[in-house]
C-alpha cells in the first residue's frame, strides 16, 4: 500500500483507490489498453481478480456480488469490444438499481476519435444506462474520479457508474492524493423523509380499514426489513412484494401475500384491487406490477415512498408522495403510529378467502417432473435459507411463486431488463460474496447457454454453487405466449433438436453433473447437490415440456382479472 | 402547454448530450435548447423549451434534476422572466423591395448586418413570438437562409 503524497503512475493509483474503497475482489478480462493495469495487478495481493471468459459475465458477476453483499461490484475490462461487451450487464444493473463500478480501458488520448484499433466511445454508448460516467483525461483526475464513482454508485438509489481510462493516463505519473470527501453540486439525494408527509402517512394508515403494503427492492437496499416486519405485524397489515422485494418480509409469515403483478398470486392481486390504502415502499409501479394502469388499485388511496423522486407519479398518480430512504420512512412511520395492535381480521379473512379460492398448487405424477415440484423441493430442502439466483423466464416466475424466501438478499434476479444469461454469472459473483449459505442458480436451458462459458470460472475457483437447470428444451415463456396469444405458432422456441447434452457439457468443463426426470430422482439429486461442496454441480432436470406459469395477467390486462389456468388443456403434455 | 425551463449545469463535455439524450430516451418533446457559459466558468446555463401536459413536465423537471451534472432546474413558465431569441435571416434583395425591407426591419427594431447586390442579412432580437411574426412578414420577399438561436431566458428582478 502506498501513502498519499507519493508519486505513482495511473495504474498504481487505480489500485490504491480500490483499496481505499475497500474493494477486495474485481471481475475482469485483460486487453491492450489495460496492459499497464495488469502489469501492476501481477504484484497486487490484497485484491482478488477473477478472470472471466466474457466481459458480459464480469458485469453479471459483479452485480450478483453486489446484490448478495450490498457492496459495489467492480468490473475491469479493456477498450472497444471489451467495453461494448459490458453493455447488457450495465443496463441490467441500471434497471435493477445495483451498485457497480465499471472500469474500461481506452485507447491513448491522442488517438481518441480517430477510429483507432479497439476504440469505442463507451462513455457515449453507456450514458443512458449508467447513473453517471466519466472519461479521465488527466492522471491527476483519476483518484478524485474513482472516489466520486463509488460515492455515486452506492449513494441514494444505487446504480452502475463507468470510468473510461485512456492507456496514456494509466501510464502517466503524478503525486497520489486521496480526496477525503466528495463534492458533487448536482447530486444531493434526499434521505430523511419530510416529517409532515410522514405524519400524514401515519394518519392515513391509522384510518385505513383495508391497508396493503406493496414492497419493492428499495426496502432491502435501504436495510429496512426489520422496520417493515415490525410495522406489518404491529399494525396487522398484509404485505405483498415485487420480484426484487421478495425476502424483504418472510415468505412463510401469515401476513405475506407473496408477489403481486403479472405472475403474482391471485390473492395478492385481489388485495391490491380491493384495498383502501396502498402503501408502496421502495417500489416503482413497474408495468409488470400494475398491469392496466386505469384499473390498478382504483379503490385505494396511495402512499408512495421512494428515494428517487422521478419514480413518484411516473406511472401511477399517488395521493401522498414521501421522498426519502425507505428505512427512514418505515422507522418514522413506526414512531408516529400507536403501538397497539390494530384489528384487521376481517380484511385478512377476506384475503384468506381469495387464497383458498385460487391457491398456488400443482399435481405430482410419478413418472414425470414439474418445475413447481423441483422449486418447492429446493425451497423445502434449503428451508428458504439459500441465496437463489435465477435466469429469466418461466423458471424465474415459478421461483417467485414456490420458493419461500425468508430473508433479504436471498433472490438475485434480472427484474427490470429481463436479461437471459444473467443467472450463471450472477450466481458465481454471489458465491464470491456469500459463503455461509448455499448459493443456487435456477435457470432454463435457453438462458444457461447464453453465458455457459462462465462454468470455467466456477470450476476453476471450485465454487460450491448449485446449477439447477430447468430443462424443457423450449424457450418456455416465449412458447407460453405463443400458445396463449399468438395462434400457437411456435416460431423458433423449440430447442429440442439443437440443445446439447448438458450433463456432458458440464462434465467437459470439469463440473460435476447429474440429471433427474421424476420426483424421486429429483429429490435425491437436490439433496446430493446440496451436500456436495467441492465445486460446482449441475443438475439437469428434464421437466415436462409444455407446462405454463399461472396465474397470469395478460400483457396490458387488469390485475384483478387473471388467467387462472391454461385456456386449452389439450396442449398440455 | 409550452414550458420554458432554465437549467444550471456543470460546464463539462458531454453535458449537453446527457440532457438531449435524456429527452429523446424518455420521449419528451424538445422544441429548442441553447447553452452558454455563465458568470462562473464552471457553470453553464441551458434554456430549454418543451411542451407537455403537467404530469409530463413534472417528469421532465425531475429527470433533469436527476442528472448528476445538473445543479439547478427552474421552470420559468409561471415566474416573471425575460425571454429572448436571436434571428439571423438572409433575404433576396432587389431595387423594388429594398425600401420595404428596411422599413420592416425598423418595425422589428432589427438591424441590417450584411448587404450585397442581391441579398441582405438582417438580425431581429425578441421573444420567440416576435421572431415567428418577423419570419412570416419577411417571407414574401424570399428567404434565402435563416438561423434562430433558440430561446434564452432569465429571471426578472431579484431572485
Amino acid at each position: 500500500m502506498h501513502e498519499p503524497g507519493q508519486k505513482l503512475n495511473g495504474s498504481e493509483i487505480f489500485f490504491e483507490c480500490l483499496r481505499r474503497e475497500h474493494v477486495d475482489i474485481i471481475f475482469g478480462y485483460p486487453g491492450g489498453s489495460l496492459l499497464k493495469v495488469y502489469e501492476t495487478l501481477h504484484d497486487v495481493e490484497d485484491i482478488q481478480h477473477i478472470l472471466v471468459r466474457h466481459e458480459q459475465g464480469a458485469t453479471h458477476m459483479a452485480e450478483g456480488y453486489a446484490r448478495a453483499t450490498g457492496k459495489p461490484g467492480v468490473v475491469l475490462v479493456t477498450s472497444g469490444p471489451g467495453a461494448t461487451n459490458t453493455v447488457t450487464g450495465i443496463a441490467n444493473a441500471y434497471m435493477d438499481s445495483s451498485p457497480m463500478v465499471v472500469f474500461t480501458g481506452q485507447v491513448p488520448s491522442s488517438l481518441i476519435g480517430n477510429d483507432a484499433f479497439q476504440e469505442a466511445d463507451i462513455v457515449g454508448i453507456t450514458r443512458p444506462i449508467t447513473k453517471h460516467n466519466f472519461l479521465v483525461k488527466d492522471v491527476r483526475d483519476l483518484a478524485p474520479t474513482i472516489r466520486k464513482a463509488f460515492y455515486l454508485a452506492t449513494t441514494g438509489r444505487p446504480g452502475p457508474v463507468l470510468i473510461d481510462m485512456p492507456k496514456d493516463v494509466l501510464a502517466a505519473e503524478c503525486v497520489f492524493e486521496w480526496p477525503e470527501s466528495v463534492e458533487l453540486r448536482g447530486f444531493k439525494p434526499t434521505f430523511k423523509c419530510h416529517a409532515n408527509q410522514v405524519a400524514k402517512a401515519a394518519k392515513m394508515i391509522a384510518k385505513a380499514k383495508r391497508p396493503l403494503l406493496y414492497i419493492g427492492g428499495g426496502v432491502i437496499t435501504a436495510g429496512g426489513t426489520e422496520a417493515l416486519r415490525q410495522l406489518a405485524v404491529e399494525q396487522q397489515i398484509p404485505v405483498t412484494m415485487t420480484l426484487q422485494g421478495l425476502g424483504a418480509f418472510p415468505g412463510d409469515h401469515p401476513l405475506s401475500m407473496g408477489m403481486l403483478g403479472m405472475h403474482g398470486t391471485y390473492w395478492a392481486n385481489q388485495a391490491v384491487s380491493n384495498c383502501d390504502l396502498l402503501i408502496a415502499v421502495g417500489a416503482r409501479f413497474d408495468d409488470r406490477v400494475t398491469g392496466k394502469i386505469d384499473t390498478f388499485a382504483t379503490k385505494a388511496l396511495k402512499i408512495h415512498n421512494d428515494i428517487d423522486p422521478t419514480n413518484v407519479d411516473k406511472n401511477v398518480k399517488v395521493d401522498l408522495p414521501v421522498v426519502g430512504d425507505s428505512k427512514d420512512f418505515l422507522e418514522s412511520i413506526l414512531n408516529e403510529l400507536p403501538k397497539s395492535k390494530e384489528d384487521r381480521s376481517a380484511w385478512l379473512a377476506e384475503i384468506e378467502a381469495w387464497r383458498l379460492q385460487c391457491p398456488l398448487e400443482y399435481t405430482v405424477e410419478k413418472d414425470s417432473l414439474k418445475t413447481e415440484f423441483v422449486i418447492d423441493e429446493i425451497s423445502k430442502q434449503t428451508r428458504g435459507h439459500a441465496v437463489i439466483v435465477t435466469d429469466v423466464g418461466q423458471h424465474q416466475m415459478w421461483t417467485s411463486q414456490y420458493y419461500k424466501f425468508t430473508e433479504p438478499r436471498s433472490i438475485i434476479t434480472s427484474g427490470g431488463l429481463g436479461t437471459m444469461g444473467y443467472g450463471l454469472p450472477a450466481t458465481i459473483g454471489a458465491a464470491f460474496g456469500v459463503t455461509d449459505r448455499p448459493v443456487i442458480t435456477i435457470c432454463g436451458d435457453g438462458g444457461l447457454m447464453m453465458n455457459i462459458q462462465e462454468l470455467v470460472t466456477a470450476v476453476y475457483h471450485k465454487l460450491p454453487i448449485k446449477i439447477f437447470l430447468i430443462n424443457n428444451s423450449y424457450l418456455g415463456m416465449v412458447r407460453q405466449w405463443q400458445e396463449l396469444f399468438h395462434k400457437e405458432k411456435y416460431s423458433f422456441t423449440d430447442l429440442e433438436a439443437s440443445n446439447p447434452d448438458f450433463v456432458k457439457v458440464a462434465e467437459a468443463f470439469g463440473c460435476r453433473a447429474m440429471s433427474a426426470d421424476n420426483p424421486e430422482t429429483a429429490r435425491k439429486a437436490i439433496s446430493d447437490a446440496l451436500a456436495y461442496n467441492d465445486g460446482p454441480v449441475l443438475v439437469d432436470f428434464r421437466v415436462i415440456r409444455k407446462d405454463m406459469v399461472f396465474p397470469m395477467v395478460p400483457a396490458g390486462g387488469s390485475i384483478s382479472d387473471m388467467l387462472l389456468a391454461r385456456l386449452n388443456p389439450k396442449t398440455m403434455v | 402547454m409550452k414550458h420554458l425551463i432554465s437549467v444550471l449545469v456543470e460546464n463539462k463535455f458531454g453535458t449537453l448530450n446527457r440532457v438531449a439524450a435524456m429527452f429523446s430516451a424518455r420521449g419528451f418533446n424538445l422544441e429548442s435548447i441553447s447553452i452558454g457559459e455563465t458568470e462562473d466558468p464552471e457553470v453553464s446555463r441551458m434554456t430549454i423549451v418543451t411542451r407537455g401536459e403537467d404530469r409530463i413536465i413534472s417528469q421532465v423537471l425531475k429527470q433533469l434534476n436527476r442528472l448528476v451534472d445538473t445543479i439547478k432546474v427552474t421552470d420559468l413558465t409561471h415566474q416573471p422572466h425575460v425571454e429572448r431569441e436571436l434571428l439571423l435571416m438572409s433575404l433576396k434583395l432587389s431595387k423594388s423591395t429594398q425600401h420595404e425591407i428596411f422599413e420592416l426591419t425598423n418595425v422589428f427594431k432589427g438591424k441590417v448586418v450584411d448587404i450585397k447586390q442581391k441579398s441582405i442579412t438582417i438580425e431581429v432580437i425578441g421573444s420567440p413570438d416576435k421572431v415567428n411574426t418577423a419570419i412570416d412578414l419577411f417571407r414574401p420577399f424570399g428567404i434565402r437562409e435563416l438561423a434562430r438561436s433558440g430561446a434564452v431566458a432569465i429571471h426578472r428582478g431579484e431572485n
